[in-house]
This record gives C-alpha cells, sequence and structure tokens, in this order.
C-alpha cells in the first residue's frame, strides 16, 4: 500500500464520538485480539475502502517492520550497533498512522518509531547509520517529509506544531503530525505544543503511542486519567484506540488527519499498546515488570489478530505468508548486509556541518588538529593507536 | 541619515527584513498589539498582519520549539524573549535542538532561527530583568552570538542576522534602547561591517580594551577620561561574542602590549575568559602585563539599589586600565 489519498471525501462522514472533548469513553476497535472484524458505528466509515488486497499489505508491512525491529535487535546483540529502541508489539501504530498518510504530510516523531520511518521509505542502511554511531543521524529528512529521530522526550512536538503553524501560513492542506510516547505527555514542551496548537487551530495530530512504560515508569505515574482525557483540558478533540488494531488506528488517524486538512485543527489520538521488549537494548525490564502483564499483552498481537482475520476471510494462505517471509528475509538481508558494510565516517568529519557558513574559531581548531594527526604521518594511525606517544 | 533611538533601529531593520523577504515571521510574547515591552515591534503587527508578527501564549519553550518547526517548513522565524532571565525554559529547545539540527542531520535541516534576547541592567528592575546569560550561549556549538551597541549596528546586524543561515542569539543592550543616533538607512546588511567582525572605535597606543553590548558606551567614556590623564586606549566593540573575532583583537593588542576586557556577566566562565586565555595563547609574548578582567561579580544579580556596585561602571574600568598600566590601582600591593 503507497500513501493513502482516499478515507476522505464521497459519503459524508459520521460526526458523532470522532474525537469527544469530553472522557474518551471507550476503546475503539475494528479487530479483537481473536481475529473477529467487529463493527463500529461510526469508525467503520473511515476504513470502508480497504479492499482485503490491502489488508494483507498491512498485515505484510507489519510483519517486515517486525523483522526489521528483530534484525536490528540482533546486529545490537552481535556488537555491530551501539544500541537500539525495540518496537515489539508496537507495529499495528506505526503502520496503521503512516500508512494514512500523504507524501506531503510531515512526521516528526521520537526514536521508537522505525516502523513508521519504513513506510516513510526511509533507507534500510540509513535507519541504522546513527545507532552504529556513524552519524548523528541516517537521513535527509526533506527525502521522506519525516524528521531524523528526536531523543529529547516530547521536543519534536513543539517542532510538529511550528511546522504545522507553517502549513496554515502556506495555505496547503498538508498535516503535521508527531510521535511520541506516555512519559512524554508529562513533558511541558507536550503540554506546550497543545497549548500553541489549540490557540494556533493549526494542522497537527498529536499521535500518543501509550506503551504503559517509560523505561521502569508504568504510565500510572506520568497520569491519574486516561492520557486521551488529558487533551479536553487544551481543547483539543481526542480518540482512544486500541493501537494493536491497524484499522481502528488507521480510523482514528484518518479522523484526525481529516480534522487537520479541513482547517478544523488538531487531534489527540491515544494508542492504547504495550512495549513487549525493553526501553532500549541497555535496558532490563525482568527489573520492573510483571512477567504476567507481558503475557496478557502477548494475547492481544497486533500481527497475530490480523492474520487470524486473513484466516477467517480465507485470505492467509501459504502463497501469501511465503511471499511475506520472502519479503522480510530480503529486507534483513539488505539491511544486515548495508550495516555491516558501512564504512567508518572520516576524523575530520567532526567538525563538519556544525555551522552552514564558515566560523573562525572551528576552522582553527579543524586546522590545529588536521595538523596534529599529520603529525602521525597516517592520519588514521592517530585514532587507531591512541596513547601511542 | 535619520536619527533614531536604537530600540527603533531594530524595529525599522525588522521591518526591512519582513519587507524583503516573505518567509520572515516574528513570534514573542506582546509583540503584536503591544508593540513589545520594549517596542521593539511597534507597528510591525499592522503592517505585515498576525501570520508574520505572531503574539504567543506564554512560553518560551515552544516560542523557540515552533520556530524549529517554521524553520524546518522553510521560514525564517526572529524570536523574542522578553527578558534575559526568561530564556531558561527554552534551553533545550536553544542548545538541543536550534543549535545541533544541521549538525544532525548533516547539512540538510537549516536553522535560520534569529532570538532576540533583551540583556543587561541598569534599568532598576527586580530580579530576571538584568540579566547577562551570553556565555551560555557562546559555550554552545552551533551558534552564533551577537551584540549590538548602537543604532546604526542595531538596524543592519538585526537584518544580518535574520538572513544568516545559521541560527544567531542576537543580544540587546536594554539601558541602551532609549540612545539616539544618526542612522544610516540605506547600509545593507551586504555593504555593511559583517557581523562576525569587531570593531576598533578608538585607535590607541597603551591599552586595549574589549567591551560589547551596554558596556561600549562605558568603555568609550572611559577611554575619554583617560585621555586627560595622557593614557591612550584602543577600544574594540567585540560585536560577535561567538566567534569572537580575534584578528582584530591580536591585531590590536599586539600594539597595545596590554588587554582590559570588560562585561556586566559575572567573571568565572565569562567571555573574558576566554578572551584573556586566547589572547594569552596568541600574543604571549607581546603582552607587557597580565589581561585584566572587570566584570559583574559571580552573585545572583543583585537588588536595583545595589546593581551598580555589580555593573563595571567608568572608574572600576578605569581601575582595571591602571592595573594593566601598572599604575596605582586599588589592588596595589595585593599579589596574584
Amino acid at each position: 500500500m503507497s500513501t493513502d489519498e482516499t478515507g476522505q471525501g464521497g459519503a459524508s462522514a459520521p460526526t458523532s464520538a470522532q474525537g469527544t472533548s469530553g472522557p474518551a469513553a471507550r476503546l475503539v476497535q475494528l479487530i479483537t485480539p481473536a481475529g473477529e472484524r467487529v463493527s463500529h458505528p461510526e469508525f467503520d466509515f473511515w476504513v470502508r475502502d480497504i479492499t482485503d488486497e490491502q489488508l494483507c499489505s498491512l498485515y505484510e508491512d507489519m510483519s517486515v517492520v517486525r523483522r526489521i525491529d528483530l534484525e536490528a535487535t540482533a546486529l545490537q546483540r552481535q556488537g555491530e550497533l551501539g544500541l537500539w529502541p525495540p518496537l515489539l508489539g508496537q507495529e499495528a501504530a506505526q503502520v496503521g498512522s503512516a500508512r494514512t498518510l500523504r507524501s506531503d504530510d510531515f512526521v516528526f516523531s521520537s526514536y521508537r518509531e522505525n516502523g513508521v520511518a519504513y513506510c516513510r521509505g526511509v533507507d534500510l542502511v540509513d535507519l541504522l547509520r546513527m545507532w552504529r554511531g556513524n552519524a548523528p543521524s541516517g537521513w535527509d529528512p526533506y527525502t521522506v517529509n519525516m524528521a531524523t529521530p528526536q531523543i529529547i522526550i516530547g521536543a519534536q512536538t513543539l517542532h510538529a506544531t511550528g511546522y504545522a503553524m507553517g502549513i496554515q501560513n502556506d495555505g496547503a492542506d498538508s498535516v503535521a503530525i508527531t510521535y511520541f510516547g506516555d512519559g512524554a505527555t508529562s513533558e511541558g514542551d507536550v503540554n506546550e505544543a497543545m497549548v500553541f496548537a489549540a490557540s494556533f487551530q493549526v494542522p497537527v495530530v498529536f499521535f500518543c503511542t501509550n506503551n504503559h512504560w517509560a523505561i521502569s515508569e508504568p504510565v500510572r505515574l506520568q497520569s491519574h486519567i486516561q492520557l486521551a482525557d488529558r487533551a479536553a483540558g487544551f481543547g483539543i478533540p481526542s480518540l482512544r484506540v486500541d493501537g494493536n488494531d491497524v484499522l481502528a488506528v488507521m480510523a482514528a488517524t484518518r479522523v484526525a488527519l481529516d480534522r487537520a486538512r479541513r482547517g478544523g485543527g488538531p487531534t489527540f489520538i491515544e494508542a492504547v499498546s504495550y512495549r513487549m521488549g525493553p526501553h532500549t537494548t541497555a535496558d532490563d525490564p525482568t527489573r520492573y515488570r510483571d512477567p504476567n502483564e507481558l503475557e496478557d499483552w502477548a494475547a492481544k498481537d497486533p500481527i497475530s489478530r490480523v492474520a487470524a482475520l486473513l484466516d477467517r476471510k480465507g485470505l492467509l494462505t501459504e502463497g501469501l505468508q511465503q511471499q511475506i517471509k520472502d519479503k522480510a528475509d530480503a529486507v534483513a538481508r539488505e539491511m544486515r548486509d548495508g550495516c555491516t558494510r558501512m564504512p567508518d565516517p572520516e576524523p575530520l568529519d567532526v567538525f563538519k556541518h556544525v555551522y552552514s557558513t564558515p566560523n573562525s574559531w572551528l576552522d582553527r581548531q579543524q586546522d590545529h588538529y588536521s595538523r596534529y594527526l599529520a603529525s602521525f604521518g597516517d592520519p588514521d594511525a592517530a585514532t587507531l593507536e591512541e596513547g601511542a606517544r | 541619515m535619520t536619527q533614531m533611538t536604537f530600540a527603533r533601529a531594530i524595529n525599522a531593520g525588522l521591518r526591512k527584513s519582513l519587507e524583503n523577504d516573505p518567509k520572515v515571521v516574528l513570534l514573542g510574547e506582546d509583540i503584536g498589539t503591544l508593540g513589545g515591552v520594549f517596542r521593539v515591534t511597534d507597528g510591525l503587527q499592522k503592517d505585515f498582519g498576525k501570520h508574520r508578527v505572531v503574539d504567543t501564549p506564554l512560553a518560551e519553550s515552544a516560542i523557540v520549539g515552533t520556530a524549529v518547526g517554521l524553520a524546518y517548513r522553510g521560514y525564517r522565524p526572529v524570536v523574542e524573549i522578553q527578558f534575559d532571565g526568561f530564556v531558561y525554559p527554552a534551553f533545550d529547545q536553544i542548545v538541543s535542538q536550534v543549535a545541533k539540527l544541521h549538525y544532525r542531520t548533516r547539512g540538510a535541516v537549516k536553522m535560520p532561527i534569529t532570538i532576540r534576547i533583551p540583556f543587561g541592567g541598569g534599568i532598576g528592575s527586580p530580579e530576571h530583568h538584568s540579566e547577562s546569560p551570553e556565555a551560555y550561549f557562546t559555550h554552545t556549538a552551533g551558534l552564533r552570538v551577537v551584540s549590538v551597541a548602537n543604532p546604526q549596528d542595531a538596524y543592519t546586524v538585526i537584518q544580518q542576522a535574520i538572513s544568516c543561515d545559521d541560527p544567531v542569539l542576537f543580544f540587546e543592550p536594554k539601558r541602551r534602547y532609549h540612545d539616539k543616533a544618526d542612522v544610516d538607512e540605506s547600509a545593507g546588511p551586504g555593504t555593511a561591517l559583517p557581523m562576525d567582525q569587531a570593531r576598533v572605535l578608538t585607535q590607541g597606543s597603551d591599552v586595549t580594551l574589549v567591551a560589547y553590548g551596554p558596556l561600549v558606551k562605558t568603555a568609550l567614556d572611559a577611554a575619554t577620561a583617560a585621555a586627560d590623564e595622557g593614557i591612550s586606549i584602543e577600544v574594540i566593540d567585540l560585536r560577535s561574542l561567538a566567534p569572537v573575532d580575534y584578528e582584530t583583537v591580536v591585531a590590536s593588542v599586539k600594539r597595545t602590549g596590554r588587554l582590559v576586557v570588560t562585561h556586566e556577566a559575572g567573571e568565572s566562565g565569562g567571555l573574558g575568559a576566554e578572551v584573556a586565555a586566547s589572547i594569552t595563547e596568541r600574543c604571549f609574548y607581546h603582552l607587557e602585563a597580565a589581561p585584566v578582567r572587570v566584570t559583574g561579580f559571580d552573585i545572583p544579580y543583585p537588588s536595583s539599589k545595589l546593581e551598580m556596585h555589580h555593573l563595571p561602571g567608568l572608574d572600576r574600568i578605569l581601575d582595571g586600565v591602571d592595573r594593566a598600566l601598572g599604575r596605582p590601582n586599588s589592588l596595589s600591593g595585593l599579589e596574584g
């Protein structure tokens, strides 16, 4: 499935409950954990155009994203990456939302949205560049209309809001979407972003993946109320969806995008999911998490429920499964090969791009360090044989 | 030539930038209808509209953070932080985002953001309204930091800052806002002295006196007073605090052999330390005496009844000049 141009226009949309400003009464769900498609009076409309073929495609995307994530985790364990933030369990939230975006929408995400990046078309090797320590980030944001991962928690929500102010000034109908987690909702920046977004009624979507854990801190430490209900205080309509249900996520994101494109301002989406893995590969969740909780959420897996739905429809053929396995294998191979073959950066690259215009201080430091390196004869020797003198 | 106040000169420079580039937008608290608490943006919202001169909610991190988003979108935001002491809530966005995005994206994303900060004391204000936080930012890679000292520079350098593709912190000496001088409005940002260059204001042979922002006027007054005693001071207006134009300072110190540097900010880790260290490294064999710093104390900004003790005035600067010259001074007889 490519970027989405549908889900709007045509029939008129039902309006009740699509983003209330009161308490988000219930979780929107269109596929049960057992793979049953349940109808919904308001949200069916927003996925009415999703064909069986597209459902298979979403299944493939989620499977490939999971494979990318597992492969990257393995690469970290093998010493090829310095760190990796697994997204295991959050595939539906990422794929379902990212596949509703247009190419001219702009994404400002955290560091865990590698599935979103895949959907935006980020090169697989670029995805790993930062985590391997080869560069401060992996790609040119303008080639895929997605900013590179933000590590400061919640800072990107302001960038999305500012970008949306720009969209509004330009009179365009594109949208800025920002991804962040449950922990980020406590950050001042996220709250300030919602104040600005509401004041100026700009086309921005706040996509909060509630994966229940901010490293070791449970979501109940961040908030006494449902995260979606916080939006009401800002005058921003919100939706609370089953984040492990790819169709529900699509529907909710389309509601939000449609509102933004029509000049209706921001929407807050809480996608309720679960971080099945550690915060990063440096984390040990067994120190703070009840294994029973993990088991409960494993039963709500986003990919197996789509598999079950496809099976009910008679679409989960051996052919489809083989095709997806082949694709995932190929993607993993390409990523692994690209990762291990990535050339190391040059020593003087440390000075590049600090400024876009010449800077006398830095030029002097670079000149002095070049001389220092040259004093070893072979510039590489200086870094390789540190302490040799 | 038009005679105008310092504040008016910045206003005229902002107006020129708004006229010349439709991507220039102004963001800040009270900058629209009110025209800013110092009236620096007076009349601009009326003439350029609410989408280009934006009154924002009271959240400094958001003002800078949304400017980052606008810059991503191709805009050239000019942000006003209402007072020096109010910049700290935006510190993370400035230091972790504005300063680093060009580096982080390996040059793909430019951050042509100008952050205007009225700074310094001497206006009898309560806490948080008189600070000199420039060293936090000169220490941060990725930022350019400038401070201007007269209406003409205010008019041209603000335009140079806005047209610069790198982020610029533009420190405005608020106690000089009402100083008047002739401004040549035909001086364009391209023809004026580049903003990263210092300017020698008075030629002198005995001591090089480096100042910036609010203390440039004090330094000039000190030079005039010293001349009465037959002491010839070369006053340099640093203008660019990051990077410092050492070429100009070095050339001067090589002639005078003596350096005094002055600022309102505290001494430890201040810009004066950086200038003194760099000049010592580069001019050691030309120096006749150790460089002297005349600065504010390492204290929280004091109550207004005491602020003139904290702020380097003409007499304290001259005392520092005497120290550099080995003449009798307040510290005579003290070692080190």
